[in-house]
């Protein structure tokens, strides 16, 4: 995939960091929910979260092969040095994904606070002019739109369901909530990959997102949160994450070089 | 099948390509699936550009390998496996006879869109045994990332669809 003509260094650089940092929200939030195979509540939400876990993990990929299209690395090796070679400080993931799993509330909400992002992100996306970010922004979307279904059902199920999963879920509603303003952070250089028509305005998109999500959340009984957003860069990170991958990590370290 | 190098015409080379079914459900072939886009020849060498079906999908570094080791074995020295994106794979590409198949192994056809995803959503899968519309989707996520679990309320089977995308 070459580097298309009118780009210039920064702002190829630009995009090549939005593309990273994309795929390591995918890789983390796929790593988490991997978490839960062999314990989810029933046996059907397993085979669920494994599954998201997995189209995750496979978007992450997408993201890291248009990195690597874009800073000259070969895209069938780049995903194992990104996710298994790369220290912890140097990812460039938002921190809502690095947080530890949680309750069962708190993985669900997280899931659905994401997807609900996600693909009101991947439409403006699949409009951009760069014909590769416009294809595979298509069709994670495809996917997506079936993890936003499921875990809206969860969101409804708990929110009005019992007291108890209604209180579960508000709490996750109170920790969560201050970390969904990252989601919608500029990466440096947006402005003028926004005026390439390569990338819609986060901003925008965040008004959209927060008015139809907030309107959802309500009719399923939970309050939103006053508390103020945490202001967050994709260089700042929770000790979660050094944990995560320290684990993620360790097999990979026993032999990096096996075969098989 | 051993063969002169470079002698295989296209349609040969998508008939041998036929013969590779989908590492998951062995009863459907690639090509079938819609998801062998293009065959290039050039002497020795074959390029054949596949569109990857959903993402994350285990089978298919099996598909790639399964691809090279069949045209090998028919003569090609060298075979490149190519993976397009855009247009991105939908189950609109399986076909008629893909269809017959996935429902005489069990499972419920895609139910068709023409592109348009959000209805696919919202439309109910035909049963795979009576043939009814009078269905529920138990989970959205089955045995494989292709496959969702429904239940028929007319013939009282559950039974799984491949996810229309």
């Amino acid at each position: 995939m070459p580097t298309p003509q009118f780009f210039d260094a920064a702002l190829t650089e630009s995009l090549a960091l939005f593309f990273l940092a994309l795929g390591d929200d995918e890789l983390l939030l796929g790593h988490r929910d991997s978490e839960w195979c062999g314990h989810a509540p029933i046996l059907e939400e397993d085979i669920a979260f494994a599954n998201l876990a997995l189209d995750e993990i496979g978007h992450a990929t997408y993201w890291y092969e248009l990195y690597a299209g874009l800073v000259n690395e070969n895209p069938e090796q780049i995903a194992d040095h990104l996710v298994f070679e790369r220290p912890w400080k140097a990812w460039r993931n938002i921190q809502i994904v690095e947080l530890p799993r949680g309750d069962w509330a708190f993985s669900v909400l997280r899931q659905y606070l994401f997807d609900s992002a996600e693909v009101i992100r991947l439409e403006a996306l699949a409009r951009s002019s760069y014909v590769p970010l416009a294809g595979v922004a298509g069709k994670i979307r495809k996917e997506e739109l079936y993890h936003l279904r499921h875990s809206r059902a969860w969101i409804q199920r708990l929110g009005l369901g019992t007291q108890e999963s209604q209180s579960r879920l508000q709490n996750a509603l109170q920790s969560l909530w201050p970390y969904t303003n990252q989601m919608w952070q500029s990466v440096p250089g947006e402005d003028r990959l926004m005026e390439a028509g390569l990338l819609p305005g986060s901003q925008a998109l965040q008004t959209i997102w927060l008015e139809q999500t907030s309107a959802f959340l309500r009719e399923c009984a939970l309050t939103i949160p006053s508390t103020p957003p945490l202001i967050l860069n994709r260089t700042q990170h929770t000790t979660h994450l050094k944990t995560l991958i320290a684990e993620m990590h360790s097999v990979f370290k026993l032999d990096p070089q096996a075969q098989w | 099948m051993a063969m002169i190098p470079g002698r295989l015409t296209q349609d040969e080379v998508w008939e041998v390509l036929g013969q590779i079914q989908d590492p998951e459900i062995p009863v459907i072939s690639l090509v079938e699936m819609g998801i062998i886009r293009q065959v290039d020849l050039d002497g020795e060498h074959a390029t054949i550009t596949i569109a990857p079906t959903f993402s994350g999908c285990p089978a298919l570094q099996v598909i790639q390998q399964d691809i090279r080791e069949i045209l090998q074995r028919a003569g090609f020295n060298s075979v490149v496996v190519r993976l397009s994106y855009s247009p991105a794979w939908t189950t609109e590409w399986i076909t008629e006879e893909g269809r017959e198949k996935l429902k005489a192994f069990g499972i419920a056809p895609p139910v068709h869109h023409s592109g348009l995803i959000d209805l696919a959503l919202v439309l109910p899968a035909i049963c795979p045994y009576c043939g009814s519309t009078n269905t529920i989707v138990k989970n959205e996520f089955g045995a494989t990332q292709c496959r969702s679990i429904s239940f028929c309320n007319q013939c009282q089977q559950p039974f799984e669809q491949f996810k229309p995308i």
